[in-house]
């Protein structure tokens, strides 16, 4: 990155920090409806330190996204609770890039809009972002879609201006909910090397969340494997693969080691049956 | 960066001219079909003219009218484009609070939707009893037939944001007018519109309900005169200048409406027609 484009978006490493930079503690989710109550999270406790990249992967139904509302402050706990930067959790937390599965592109804006709407929204000022929402768009290769409508673009580009808009405020933190999970296999890939050069330029502290165990793997710092519905903690894996990783670091006897890790997990939840 | 993606100019916007040009030709002809038929039939002496009179009888009698007509026109048009007005201006705010005030829900919805199973042309008499022989009236009887689809419609446009787009609003520190603004209002358009357009030929229904039951001006009331003198003609002059009043006003909705939303999918048009 060129050193012009780092002042511009501020993308400063991130200072090593010993500090718990979200701290989830003894949280529980219970959602009642006229069926009854559903125990969605059950005691989840996890540290995210500044700078993370912690991968949650989990069956679906398991609470994950569940979770991640919870941290960014869009849905509240039933018991426990988040700190972000040692401050109770209790409404929006908005130093934050959020990017769900569903890109929510609006389709009334143009890609370069959709990208500012995070701007317009924290009632900033439009000329001091907009050359940095083109640089991102660039960077994603999205440059000459600036004018385009969501429509136009494919499920791959969609979401990566899901992802400039996620991160042209240069937030702290990125909330990711299966950003991928509706891609093909081959732009999934993709997106994997372009996250994974996003978050070295940038050090951010990024949640992903995903059903994938290799994708997990893949980005992480550390990977948290949650159970069945209702969602607890059942391993924290420490990925320790040098970065950046090449798509072939997946066949490596290391990664084979994780992967074999993680699927264990699952087969003892009796999710995955051979034979 | 290695990708596979299509460049901005490939990506057709118009359809080729001779698509465009069908869209116009084939209805054109199929009614120009239905018109000579007409003109056959009672030319041939199988239909009297005072039943069915041929289209160039009524077009004839339109132009001998025009003054009456335009006159008469001008009455109708003020009713329904205020009895339309009224239900807009009513119809959104009431759809809002409806969505967004929940003791206002409870209250209100379900009589809107009783008041909207009565058929209205019955409680017309009523209106002219409360409110006179005026245009007052006649406007009222347009808004209450044309406002309820807009209500409706709103409602359901208001509440079909995905939720994604809400959650993400609300992380940027977005206030519930934000949510509102950049999320919820532009997601309703379509919706809104598609309301607006069934309002625009209801509020048109209205005012000639009104008309008929007690009116001394307008094209309705001008239909009762002909009718009532056996000018059939003249009755089907009156139909047909309605009818372009009507289609005038829908391509006014409709053209803002492609403005306003052209964004949206029913705009799109970027089918190829190809050879193979």
């Amino acid at each position: 990155m060129t050193g012009a484009a780092a002042t511009l978006l501020r993308f400063e490493p991130v200072a090593a920090n010993d500090g718990h930079f979200v701290r989830v503690q003894n949280v529980d989710k219970t959602f009642s409806s006229r069926g009854g109550t559903l125990k969605a999270i059950d005691n989840v406790s996890l540290d995210l330190h500044e700078g993370e990249f912690l991968s949650i992967v989990g069956p679906s139904g398991c609470g994950k996204s569940t979770l991640m509302m919870m941290v960014a402050g869009l849905s509240p706990v039933t018991s426990g609770q988040i700190t972000i930067k040692g401050e109770k959790v209790t409404r929006p937390y908005t130093d934050v890039g959020v990017v769900f599965q569903r890109d929510a592109l609006l389709e009334w804006r143009t890609v370069l809009d959709n990208v500012l709407l995070q701007i317009d929204v924290r009632r900033l000022r439009r000329a001091d972002y907009e050359p940095a929402a083109r640089e991102l768009l660039e960077r994603v290769g999205l440059a000459g879609f600036e004018n385009s409508y969501p429509w136009e673009l494919s499920g791959g580009m969609r979401q990566r201006v899901s992802l400039c808009r996620g991160l042209i405020h240069n937030p702290s933190l990125l909330l990711m909910d299966e950003p991928f999970g509706a891609l093909d296999a081959l732009t999934r890939e993709q997106m994997n090397l372009d996250l994974q050069r996003i978050w070295m330029e940038t050090r951010k502290t990024m949640l992903f969340i995903t059903h994938s165990i290799w994708e997990a793997i893949f980005l992480a710092d550390h990977v948290l494997v949650m159970t069945p519905r209702p969602g607890r903690i059942a391993a924290v894996i420490k990925i320790d693969l040098p970065r950046p990783r090449r798509l072939a670091v997946r066949e490596s006897a290391q990664f084979g080691r994780y992967a074999a890790m993680i699927r264990e997990q699952f087969q003892a939840f009796g999710l995955l049956k051979e034979l | 960066m290695a990708d596979i993606v299509t460049s901005p100019e490939t990506i057709e916007k118009k359809l080729p001219l001779r698509a465009r040009i069908g869209i116009y030709v084939y209805p054109t002809a199929t009614a120009l079909f239905i018109f000579i038929v007409w003109e056959a039939v009672t030319r041939a002496g199988w239909v009297s003219s005072f039943i069915l009179p041929a289209p160039s009888i009524i077009i004839a009698t339109s132009f001998q009218n025009l003054p009456l007509l335009l006159e008469m026109s001008a009455t109708t048009a003020a009713e329904f484009l205020l009895g339309f007005g009224l239900s807009v201006a009513i119809g959104l705010p009431l759809g809002a609070l409806v969505v967004y005030a929940r003791p206002v829900e409870l209250a209100i919805y379900p009589l809107l939707v009783a008041f909207q199973t009565l058929p209205k042309a019955a409680i017309a008499p009523i209106f002219i009893v409360w409110l006179g022989t005026g245009i007052t009236s006649k406007v009222l009887i347009a808004f209450s037939i044309a406002f309820f689809p807009i209500v409706i419609d709103t409602v359901v446009g208001l509440r079909s944001a995905q939720p994604e787009t809400i959650h993400l609003v609300r992380s940027m520190g977005g206030s519930p007018f934000q949510v509102f603004w950049y999320v919820r209002f532009p997601n309703a358009l379509p919706a809104i519109f598609a309301g607006l357009k069934v309002a625009s030929t209801l509020a048109v229904v209205g005012a000639i309900v009104g008309e008929f039951v007690s009116s001394d001006r307008g094209l309705g009331y001008l239909v009762l005169v002909a009718n009532g003198e056996l000018k059939t003609p003249l009755v089907f002059a009156c139909v047909l200048t309605l009818t372009v009043l009507g289609i005038i006003f829908y391509f006014f909705v409709e053209q803002l409406e492609k403005f306003v939303v052209r964004w949206h999918v029913s705009s799109r048009q970027i089918e190829t027609v190809g050879t193979y």
